[in-house]
């Protein structure tokens, strides 16, 4: 039933298979890829040049394929996106599960966390606690490197789970009182049990949801970091989506319009796939449009 | 034989807090005010009591799902305060529930045939359930291949009937049955009152039946115990408290329940009470009922009646009770 | 003879649902005479209330409504908006289960109630609230003066209800439909809510329908029921008859799944409520009938007069004989 509604959306449908297409594409770089990530296309002069056979999305400053760059750029930002999402989306059910399951004193704080920390402009917040995180010493073994990918998964799982955890306790609080609770409760059953095996399973809907709207963010927040020139930094050219995007800063006065076109596309089309996806979702598990008998 | 469960002098209070005003007062609410009754072995004892009553807390306070503010609670001679977590976890193996909702008494993710063999998962019960399973929804009048569906299949009765079934699982010796019947079509209630008639004669358990549909209520209960506002005004055996109803209350609300025959029903007098049930925040001093009693006296406000025996034979709360 | 007030003639509602097409209501005959109370009795999915939604026009879009319905000499189905809204609270009021869903939180009741008056008649505003104040006192409201300017929150349910039927009689319409008017309330109140109607009714001079599943209310203060199964009038007779003689097996099954004193066990109708999206074929009685053929599976049967009722039975007669 879930499913059907969910066809019914022909956005997502569509999306769902633009972005299949793509992972199976990213996944299988070493085969879809034409150049290594820093290499050149042909001898000197290879900068700048435009789409053509042996570089078809065309050159970047040092010669680079664009084409293949994007590609290695799409993996590292979808690693990102999805890390960082299932991250935050566990710590954020988990969390959110206890503090609307045992109301009170944890609760009331928890809740007061997450306002203080959604009250600040997220990318904001990112910045700040970026530099934060990345100059206490030692971290920086666990979390990695200020320029690493993991460093900026880290970073956005830790300050991602905020609206999940909401969303989260929102449901359990909705779902506390009914009787099957109650039920479960009055045969002797742990806290920890009624989380576990009833309020998380009915929360299915508005979890996944999170989730896809989660990795949406972590991909674009990557990207606004990269094009202000914070993102994930590791050397021998390697790149991501952000990375990429962000070089199109320089590229458009000068009128090599290829790589501003192709990276920003990129990042439309990823986006707004996983939107589509998202609001599909949430429409095809909405309780109030489930018919009960 | 002693009785399997007695409660005595029960009291639940709800804290309220007040809203957002300058001063931020607590305000208390007695949803029970003291009750005190006895159930005995496979006998099944009705409460009744319109909204405010407290019947519902007394039937979640007996079984702990509410903590109880005072009073005792002896279970098989327990004293249901005295014991820990551990203990109690135990002892919810022999008293059980049926709630009121059939919509959403069971997890709508859960198999039907998960969901009556949760109570053997969570108490540890070894073994494979799926034979009591089948046992179990066979007993309620279903059958074995429902266990493998989903809540959302089945029609109102037939998940009362589920929730029936998960309440036996663990073979209690008390069931709380919280209005049973009463979110469920006529035609439906008859078949899932038998059942419970028919499960206690074969099983022997007890039951407290909360219901605000007396004539259901007289047809299953032993003993009837009527609330208002937190208390009991009368409580005998069912029969003696219907035909002859020594509370003036219990007699109004004996006329207020419209019988489904025509001649007898515009062939009765009726007693119509006059205004509505108070707020049980602030409830009447003396008799709780006295403000809307056509007996009341002075004395009514001054003393609280105490349940004092009737020559009928049950005990009633009155200055001046019915003869 | 009594002069017609409302005449439905083969009244068909169906929704268009997700998951299909769904007859609530499949040709349904009934006329209300002035001034009488008449019963309409059904369980879920009987379409009771659907009908007299469709007839008041306050069904959403997504319903089809076809038939007839006609209303002192005025046609409404299919009749524009602005005509149905000249009709609603002024011919013809509905009063409903949940009071608070017809009172605004944020007015005050005398206004709510002036409201209603000046749509319809022209008041100034003055006489307007007197008037409301009046129609609170005959409700039986103590102080009305006062509570006129009160809040609904500050009213409990049973005052509500009054409140709702005061606005419903306001402009002395010639039909009132009460919709399980006391089903949400305690058994005290709704004593008291039927003497408010009766009194109304005899004051005014309103017809009213009263739609519930209880027939305890219905042989209170009804003079003729109509029985309402699976979007069809099954049954129809005095009221007399349809308890001492019903002609139809359904309303046979009803009465017999009722507590009565005396009945040792009751007897429930087997099977369940039929689903609406795929109605069985024939008589949608058929798969609990114990009197059923293979002729009752042939077409929809009409109501046909048995004695002074009418019935919807093929084999009414020989149902009659055997009972």
């Amino acid at each position: 039933m879930a499913f059907n509604r969910f066809v019914s959306h022909k956005a997502a449908v569509v999306s769902v298979f633009v972005m299949a297409i793509l992972v199976i594409f990213v996944a299988l770089s070493p085969f879809t890829a034409r150049y290594g990530v820093n290499e050149a296309v042909q001898a000197p002069p290879n900068y700048f040049l435009t789409p053509r056979a042996n570089a078809w999305l065309g050159t970047d400053d040092i010669g680079r394929d664009l084409y293949s760059r994007l590609i290695y750029g799409v993996r590292v930002s979808l690693v990102i996106g999805l890390f960082s999402a299932v991250i935050s989306v566990v710590l954020g059910c988990l969390i959110g599960a206890v503090a609307g399951f045992r109301g009170g004193r944890f609760d009331d704080v928890v809740m007061r966390v997450t306002d203080l920390f959604l009250a600040f402009p997220f990318l904001v917040t990112l910045l700040v606690m970026r530099n934060v995180l990345g100059s206490i010493e030692w971290l920086r073994p666990i979390i990695g490197d200020l320029s690493s990918v993991r460093f900026i998964i880290v970073l956005f799982a830790v300050f991602g789970w905020m609206g999940v955890a909401r969303i989260v306790r929102g449901q359990v609080l909705a779902l506390k009182e009914r009787e099957f609770i109650e039920a479960a409760r009055a045969v002797g059953a742990s806290r920890w049990y009624i989380v576990r095996r009833h309020l998380l399973p009915n929360s299915i809907g508005p979890i996944m949801v999170a989730l896809t709207f989660s990795v949406v963010s972590a991909i674009i927040s990557e990207a606004t970091l990269a094009f202000f020139g914070y993102g994930p930094q590791a050397g021998d050219g390697a790149t991501s989506l952000g990375i990429l995007v962000g070089a199109a800063k320089s590229a458009v006065n000068p009128g090599f319009w290829w790589l501003a076109v192709f990276p920003c596309l990129t990042l439309v089309v990823i986006a707004l796939s996983i939107n589509f996806i998202g609001d599909a979702l949430r429409d095809a598990t909405d309780p109030r449009l489930q018919r009960d008998s | 034989m002693s009785a399997l469960l007695s409660v005595s002098e029960l009291v639940k209070e709800f804290h309220m807090k007040a809203p957002r005003g300058v001063r931020r007062q607590k305000r208390v609410v007695q949803a029970v005010s003291g009750v005190s009754f006895e159930v005995a072995r496979g006998e099944t004892l009705g409460l009744v009591g319109e909204s405010g009553s407290g019947k519902t807390t007394v039937g979640r306070c007996v079984l702990r799902l509410i903590e109880p503010t005072s009073g005792e609670v002896l279970f098989g001679g327990r004293n249901l305060a005295d014991i820990d977590f551990d203990e109690m976890r135990q002892l919810r193996r022999k008293m059980q529930i049926v709630f009121q909702d059939p919509y959403a008494s069971l997890d709508p993710k859960m198999t039907v045939g998960a969901s009556i063999a949760e109570p053997l998962v969570v108490q540890g019960v070894e073994g494979n359930h799926d034979e009591k399973v089948v046992s179990l929804l066979e007993l309620v009048g279903l059958s074995a291949d429902h266990a493998r569906r989903f809540p959302h299949e089945f029609s109102g009765g037939q998940r009362q009937r589920i929730g029936v079934a998960r309440a036996l699982a663990l073979d209690p010796e008390l069931i709380v049955l919280d209005e049973p019947v009463s979110a469920l079509d006529v035609s439906i209630q008859a078949g899932v009152v038998n059942l419970f008639a028919d499960l206690q004669q074969r099983l022997g358990m007890s039951y407290i039946f909360i219901a605000h549909d007396l004539s259901v209520v007289r047809h299953i209960a032993d003993r009837v115990a009527v609330m208002y506002l937190g208390k009991i005004m009368e409580i005998g055996d069912a029969e003696t408290v219907y035909q002859k109803p020594s509370h003036p209350y219990t007699k109004a609300l004996m006329s207020a329940v419209p019988v489904p025959n025509p001649r007898v029903e515009r062939g009765r007098s009726r007693i119509t009470l006059e205004g509505e049930v108070p707020s049980p925040v602030n409830p009447p001093s003396g008799c709780r009922f006295r403000t809307r009693c056509w007996k009341a006296t002075d004395l009514c406000s001054t003393q609280e009646p105490r349940l004092e025996l009737r020559p009928s034979g049950q005990m009633s709360a009155c200055h001046h009770p019915e003869v | 003879m009594k002069e017609k007030v409302l005449e439905v003639r083969d009244l068909r509602v169906t929704f268009n649902t997700p998951l299909g097409p769904l007859a609530a209501v499949r040709g349904v005959d009934l006329d209300v005479y002035g001034g009488e109370m008449v019963a309409v009795v059904g369980e879920s999915g009987s379409g009771k209330s659907v009908s007299f939604l469709a007839a008041m026009g306050l069904l959403p879009r997504t319903a089809t409504v076809e038939g007839s319905v006609v209303l002192q000499g005025e046609q409404l189905v299919g009749a524009a908006p602005k005509k149905l809204r000249s009709v609603r609270g002024r011919l013809m009021s509905m009063i409903f289960q949940d009071p608070l869903s017809a009172l605004n939180p944020v007015h005050k009741i005398g206004a709510q109630i002036s409201e209603m008056l000046r749509a319809h008649q022209s008041m100034s505003e003055k006489a307007a609230l007197a008037r409301a104040v009046d129609l609170l006192e005959i409700v039986g409201i103590p102080q009305p003066g006062d509570r006129a300017q009160q809040y609904p929150h500050e009213f409990s349910g049973g005052m509500r209800q009054r409140v709702v039927i005061a606005m419903a009689i306001a402009n002395s319409p010639k039909l009132l439909i009460a919709d399980e008017p006391t089903t949400a309330l305690d058994v005290t109140v709704q004593a008291q809510i039927l003497e408010v109607i009766q009194r109304v009714q005899a004051q005014f001079g309103t017809a009213v329908v009263l739609i519930t599943h209880d027939l305890g209310v219905v042989a209170r203060v009804c003079e003729r029921v109509n029985v309402m199964y699976a979007g069809r009038v099954v049954e129809r007779a005095n009221i007399m008859d349809v308890f001492d003689q019903p002609t139809h097996p359904y309303t046979r099954g009803l009465l017999a799944s009722l507590p009565q004193t005396g009945v040792e066990r009751l007897v429930p109708i087997n099977g369940f409520p039929p689903n609406m999206l795929k109605p069985p074929s024939g008589c949608a009685f058929r798969p609990r009938c114990t009197h059923a053929t293979d002729a009752c599976g042939a077409s929809l049967p009409e109501l046909q007069p048995v004695g002074d009722s009418m019935s919807a039975c093929i084999r009414a007669r020989e149902v009659m004989a055997k009972a």
